[in-house]
């Protein structure tokens, strides 16, 4: 007989059941803190130039990594398609191929991860350190409601900027596209443009993608400032918050790829 | 307002009643009681842990206590809703220990930024009122620079700007003589005098330096676990005999706070009996 209260088993099962608790525990604050943006994004028009100026630091400063990442992965793209499709003498659809991977998958996802890396990191360190170095408090002791003034205008910054920088990626992921396939294997161009232009639908493929990429802006974005301002004041929290900004906002994109392909290709 | 407490200028700006506040399971506040009067600097002093900061961030309404009740402006603030705390923190002025300028913008924009938030005064009168601020704490010349640009004694006469800037009833103080060099020292305690007369308004300095404090206070409370030691004015906390008063004003490292933390009996610990 196992005496439950003493046996190290018993410890091991307490210790998951009290990660299980304190992991849901989060997910409840996390969730309340959403609202709490939600309900203070209307107050971002008070204050028009943060919301632009956030829109810079996120967005178009991650503009050159997702550019320079779309251009090579179109590239891979055009070359992995091709040595498979010429084989049945399909390279003719190169074209379609490179761009529906994109529009669908990789365009959404790929940005996603990018910019959580470049800009939701960034996002949960600043917001660790205003906290850390009594910002957020001043700011409530100046009657200034620091989700109004700080969070909401990098969350509508984050759901703007994330769907543009997708269509970037996509973009010139198909410009990286036709560089190999057109200008390295010597494809028809007419050919590479026309099999888009004939099997990339704007419902199916184009919007589906922006809605993906909306959708992944927000988690991400949602992920990063709650890390930031959930962080415990000290340098080592805000290094452990943005560790976990980036894994959890990415673990997140994923499977909410995943969620999102199934409600919209699968049913 | 029902209750026999009378609103009037007399009354105490803070009044802390039975006030019981733990944090992770450590009681940091214990049937504390106190009344803070109206106009002057009023020095809380104790040691470090003793509960000071805390008893600031009580009174701030940043945190809630345990038990007991803490009035401002002779507000209770246990029921307020945000909007109310907001509406009372605008006559409430926050210097932190840390100074908490916004990084992200220039020396004129902090001291400015409580005007913009709260008022809708035009930006001629803000620019004028800032520069008056800034006059005041001697760095005018410096509204253009950012917080990073500036020495750590001139971030804090910054700070002591913006928290004047609204000319508030109330100005409470975390820490502000900590870290300074003796100038940057002598120049912040002649501040927050200058700052409470001319504005004849309440300053609540919560600190452990004991000259500074004494030097500038009206009043001065001695907090010590948890609970008031003893208070009066500096030349009565001077004379007093009791000791603990003596020993935290004198600095001395043994006595009713003992310089020892807990332990087993050190000569059964060398022989390793724990």
């Amino acid at each position: 007989m196992i005496s439950l209260e003493n046996s190290r088993f018993a410890a091991w099962v307490q210790s998951i059941g009290g990660r299980v608790i304190r992991a849901i525990e989060r997910l409840g604050r996390a969730s309340v803190f959403f609202m709490k943006i939600v309900a203070a994004i209307p107050s971002i028009v008070k204050r028009p130039s943060v919301t632009i100026k956030q829109i810079y630091s996120v967005g178009v400063l991650t503009v050159v990594i997702t550019v320079v990442a779309g251009g090579f992965v179109g590239m891979v793209l055009a070359f992995q398609g091709y040595y498979t499709l010429v084989d049945f003498g399909a390279e003719s659809s190169l074209g379609l191929l490179v761009a529906l991977s994109l529009t669908r998958e990789l365009g959404p996802v790929l940005s996603a991860l990018l910019y959580t890396g470049r800009a939701g990191s960034a996002l949960t360190a600043e917001i660790a350190l205003m906290k850390t170095t009594d910002q957020l408090a001043a700011l409530e002791m100046m009657a200034v409601n620091p989700v109004e003034r700080i969070v909401a205008p990098r969350m509508a910054a984050g759901i703007i900027a994330v769907p543009l920088l997708c269509a970037m990626f996509t973009l010139v992921g198909i410009m990286g596209g036709y560089f190999v396939g057109v200008i390295q294997l010597g494809i028809d161009s007419g050919v590479y443009w026309a099999s888009i232009r004939d099997g990339v639908d704007i419902y199916d493929d184009l919007v589906n993608g922006f809605i993906k990429s909306a959708v992944f802006g927000t988690i991400v974005t949602w992920v990063s400032v709650f890390e930031g301002y959930d962080a415990y004041p000290s340098a080592e929290g805000i290094s452990s918050a943005t560790t976990r900004t980036v894994v959890t906002a990415s673990l997140a994109v994923l499977g909410f790829d995943y969620i999102l392909t199934a409600l919209m290709f699968g049913l | 307002m029902s209750g026999p407490i009378q609103t009037s200028n007399t009354d105490p700006i803070v009044a802390v009643d039975g006030l019981g506040f733990s944090f992770d399971g450590n009681e940091v506040l214990r049937e504390l009681s106190m009344e803070i009067p109206r106009y002057g600097v009023n020095v809380i002093m104790g040691p470090s842990g003793c509960g000071k900061s805390t008893l600031l961030n009580l009174i701030s309404g940043r945190l809630c206590p345990d038990r007991g009740e803490v009035r401002v402006f002779d507000t209770p603030l246990a029921n307020l809703s945000e909007t109310e705390l907001f509406d009372l923190r605008r006559n409430i002025g926050m210097m932190f220990q840390s100074n908490a300028l916004l990084t992200d913008l220039n020396v004129f924009e902090n001291v400015a930024f409580p005007l913009r938030e709260n008022t809708d005064l035009p930006e001629a009168l803000i620019n004028k009122l800032v520069l008056m601020k800034l006059e005041q704490v001697g760095l005018r010349g410096t509204k253009d620079l950012m917080p990073g640009e500036l020495s750590g004694g001139m971030q804090r006469r910054v700070a002591l700007a913006r928290a004047s800037a609204m000319d508030p009833d109330l100005l409470l103080y975390d820490e502000p003589f900590t870290g300074l060099d003796p100038i940057s020292l002598g120049v912040i305690t002649k501040l927050v005098r200058e700052l409470t007369d001319a504005l004849n308004t309440t300053s609540v300095v919560v600190t452990h330096d004991v000259s500074e404090g004494l030097s500038i206070a009206d009043r001065v409370i001695l907090l010590g676990n948890g609970t008031v030691l003893a208070r009066g004015t500096p030349q009565d906390l001077l004379d007093s005999d009791q000791a603990d008063v003596r020993q935290f004003l004198h600095g001395l490292p043994d006595g009713p706070v003992p310089f020892h933390y807990p332990a087993h009996d050190y000569q059964d610990d060398l022989v390793g009996k724990f």
